[in-house]
């Protein structure tokens, strides 16, 4: 099957997690269709680095974190994590790998259970780990709290739902934490949360991160917030890799046009700037029946007949700049016989 | 149904009538809670011309539901005390029942929210949905209301209007429901409309499609538009005039282009501060607001913004400053004692940076 290469991927000692050729599909009923979630990508995260994965509500960033995790076994490719394949681990292996693997979610007040105190809900994995003494992990959980921002007394007496949004956020926080993971899989944490809230959970994860050595996916669909915390980001669409840069240089030079549509798509906050005219047309359409080529190709203004027909495949444009496009906005045309170069 | 009868603001009448569309005096909605009064609104007063566009910004809790659902008169009725005066069209609706709104609702002010699913019926047909309030409101026939249904689609610019039609509301996306909802909105060509965080649940790029169709509608109908957000990003390109609620409270109100120039607000300021901007280096550190908004129960006495504003002094503490306005633009209001550009407000700033070890 066509994937969208695997140029992007390096060779460091330093990679802490690679995805090679990841598939995840779900039947259609019993239709025998399938929804095309995630279409064979590939990305790497180096340790301590955040990579940043960004796209449109059904692209598939979610299954991908879902999919690293194993929360949901893949189709097909491979998941290499501290240099151990966890698509082949069992249950009670995976269980314990996912103790240094964390995920949190968009909607915080409903991953917390309702029913219980939240200082027990930041404790319970410590509890169901059997780690430390009792007093250990009252003192762990409450550092804990308190680190995010949250009274430890006030969490020892109230539920989430006596907590807003915000702080429901930090609470997951604290609790993906309590295990001294290496990564934490963030998905759209912040996408429920007021501007105000917004800039107070990225400031915290950028302090988290730096004090307990975290590695992070960060996954949003807003790049302005993905670039203010990543050193790397994907862009996704459609269930596949569409360009990889590094965040500053995916804002100052976007090589695929779909990326330039994400950016134009942001609010300005100066209405001294020139609104763009709307971006793009329509939304993307059904991963069942993914146009064949360039999955983009429907709403791409430089689409033409061979993108209707040829997959592009990720090349180097530029210093860690991939893209999967065959006429992009910079790099130059792609050459006619693609050779994909990573696995060197 | 019959429309326009004499108790009723008439369409015709309304169009005509000189003066602001909306003009709210010392706004007050309160709700009784076992806990005590939440001071949901407190105290706004506005005017809002017809045709104009309106940005109503604040953090969650800060009172711009319960503001636009008290002019809408769309309020629980247990517990609620209103006071004050909220005029559209020059007639008094602040005291109006929910009875009596109804024959305002659609004709005269129509609403949309964040989560269309909430107003939309599940079980019905999308095209039934749309054409009701057209045979109900407006007395159509079966078919002119059909006929109406699918020329709002269009409008909105919703592809394969008939193949549209006969969908039920969850065989679409959240960005189609919005658009449905704005046709629905639109079904009895209202004056004014409210749109509640209509994008907030959206992705960027469809938001972006959504806030340029409200944009549309509101020039080619003339219409005034009251648009509510968390987000100063998205009112920045899509209104004239901006307020900005804390704690209950209007705290600052100014023309757009003013506004973003010449904020006065800590708050203000503090909300654009807190956007990433994409042109900042990434990782660049966000200025964040620290806190909370205030418990609209026991709200902070003297200005309400004092516990979270970096510039805070006594003063802040003791005495409420009231909205007054800027001596070169009446229509820039703002109530604070230091504001932004003051030189208390740089005092405050050199000390800040001083103890933070930037020169
Ligand atoms: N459990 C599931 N069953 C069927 N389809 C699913 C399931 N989970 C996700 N999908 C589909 O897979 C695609 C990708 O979804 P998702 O990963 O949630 O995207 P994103 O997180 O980017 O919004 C979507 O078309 C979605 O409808
Ligand atoms: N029916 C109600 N009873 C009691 N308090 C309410 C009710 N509705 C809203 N509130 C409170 O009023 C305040 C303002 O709410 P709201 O207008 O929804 O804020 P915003 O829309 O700015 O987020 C909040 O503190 C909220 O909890
Ligand atoms: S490959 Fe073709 S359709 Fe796809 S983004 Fe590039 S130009 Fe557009
Ligand atoms: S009045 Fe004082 S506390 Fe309130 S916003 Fe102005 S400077 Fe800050
Ligand atoms: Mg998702
Ligand atoms: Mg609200």
């Amino acid at each position: 099957m066509a994937g969208t290469g695997k140029a992007h991927l390096r060779n460091s000692p330093d990679v802490l997690l690679r995805v090679e050729d990841l598939t995840v599909e779900f039947p259609v009923g019993r239709t025998g269709l399938k929804v095309n979630a995630v279409s064979g990508i590939s990305l790497d995260v180096l340790r301590g680095e955040t990579l940043g994965l960004v796209g449109e509500s059904g692209c598939g960033k979610s299954t991908t974190g879902r999919a690293i995790m194993q929360l949901r076994r893949p189709e097909g490719g491979s998941v290499v994590f501290e240099g151990n394949e966890l698509t082949k681990m069992t249950l009670a292996e995976m269980r314990e790998a996912r103790t240094r693997m964390q995920m949190i979610f968009q909607d915080p007040i409903s991953s917390l259970n309702p029913r219980r105190k939240v200082r027990d809900i930041v404790m319970e994995p410590l509890t169901i780990w059997k780690r430390g003494s009792n007093a250990e992990r009252a003192t762990k959980v409450d550092a804990l709290l308190s680190e995010v921002g949250i009274d430890p007394d006030r969490a020892a007496e109230s539920q989430p739902h006596q907590f807003s949004g915000g702080q429901c956020q930090r609470i997951s926080i604290a609790r993906s934490l309590v295990l001294d993971p290496t990564l934490i899989i963030c998905d759209e944490p912040v996408s429920a949360l007021d501007v105000s809230v917004q800039a107070q959970v990225l400031n915290l994860l950028e302090d988290l991160k730096a004090k307990h050595g975290l590695t992070l996916i960060f996954i949003a669909h807003d790049l302005a917030v993905v670039k203010n915390i990543s050193d790397r980001i994907a862009v996704m669409y459609l269930g596949k890799i569409c360009e990889v840069a590094p965040s500053d240089g995916l804002y100052q030079q976007p090589a695929h046009h779909y990326t330039k549509v994400l950016l134009d798509s942001i609010p300005v906050p100066d209405p001294e700037v020139a609104l763009h005219k709307v971006a793009i047309e329509g939304e993307p359409p059904s991963p069942v029946l993914p146009p064949p080529g360039c999955r983009f190709n429907p709403r791409c203004p430089a689409a033409d007949d061979r993108c209707r027909s040829e997959e592009p495949q990720l090349r180097e444009i530029g210093a860690g700049h991939f893209v999967a496009c065959h006429h992009p906005l910079v790099g130059g045309e792609s050459p006619v016989s693609v050779r994909t170069t990573a696995d060197a | 149904m019959s429309i326009g009868s004499t108790t009723n603001i008439t369409q015709a009448a309304l169009r005509d009538v000189q003066g602001p569309l909306l003009e709210l005096t010392d706004v007050r909605t309160h709700f009784r809670t076992p806990r005590g009064l939440v001071r949901a609104v407190d105290g706004v007063s506005f005017t809002l011309e017809r045709g104009r566009s309106l940005g109503i910004v604040g953090e969650s809790g800060s009172g711009k539901t319960i503001l636009s659902r008290s002019i809408m008169g769309l309020l629980p009725s247990k517990g609620t005390e209103r006071s004050g005066s909220i005029k559209f069209a020059g007639t008094e609706v602040g005291n109006k029942s929910r009875k009596e709104m109804r024959h305002i609702w659609g004709k005269e002010m129509a609403m949309i929210f964040q989560d269309p699913m909430t107003s939309l019926n599940p079980l019905m047909r999308i095209g039934d949905q749309i054409a009701e309030p057209l045979r109900l409101h407006l007395g159509m026939s079966k078919a002119d209301a059909a006929a109406t249904a699918r020329r709002l689609l269009q409008d909105v610019r919703i592809p394969e209007p008939d193949r549209r039609l006969a969908q039920y509301p969850h065989e679409m996306s959240g960005g189609m429901r919005q658009r449905v909802m704005i046709a629905i909105a639109m079904a009895c060509g209202p004056t004014a409309l409210f749109a509640d965080e209509p994008t907030t649940a959206l992705d960027v790029t469809v938001q972006a499609q959504i806030l340029d169709l409200l944009g549309e509608q509101r020039r080619e109908r003339n219409m005034s538009l009251v648009l509510v957000t968390h987000d100063l990003g998205v009112v920045a390109g899509h209104t004239d005039e901006i307020a900005v609620m804390y704690g209950g409270k209007l705290v600052e109100k100014a023309p757009t282009k003013r506004l973003f120039a010449a904020m006065k607000m800590p708050y203000t300021e503090g909300l654009l501060a807190s956007i990433p901007k994409l042109e900042d280096q990434s990782h660049s550190r966000l200025n964040v607001i620290p806190g909370r908004p205030p418990d609209l129960v026991n709200p902070p006495k003297g200005c309400r913004f004092a516990p979270r504003c970096p510039y805070a002094s006594a003063r802040c503490n003791e005495e409420e400053p009231p909205l007054t306005a800027t001596q070169d633009d009446p229509n820039h209001s703002y109530a604070c004692w230091y504001p932004v550009g003051s030189p208390e407000y740089h005092e405050a700033r050199a000390r800040i940076n001083a103890s933070a070890g930037v020169n």
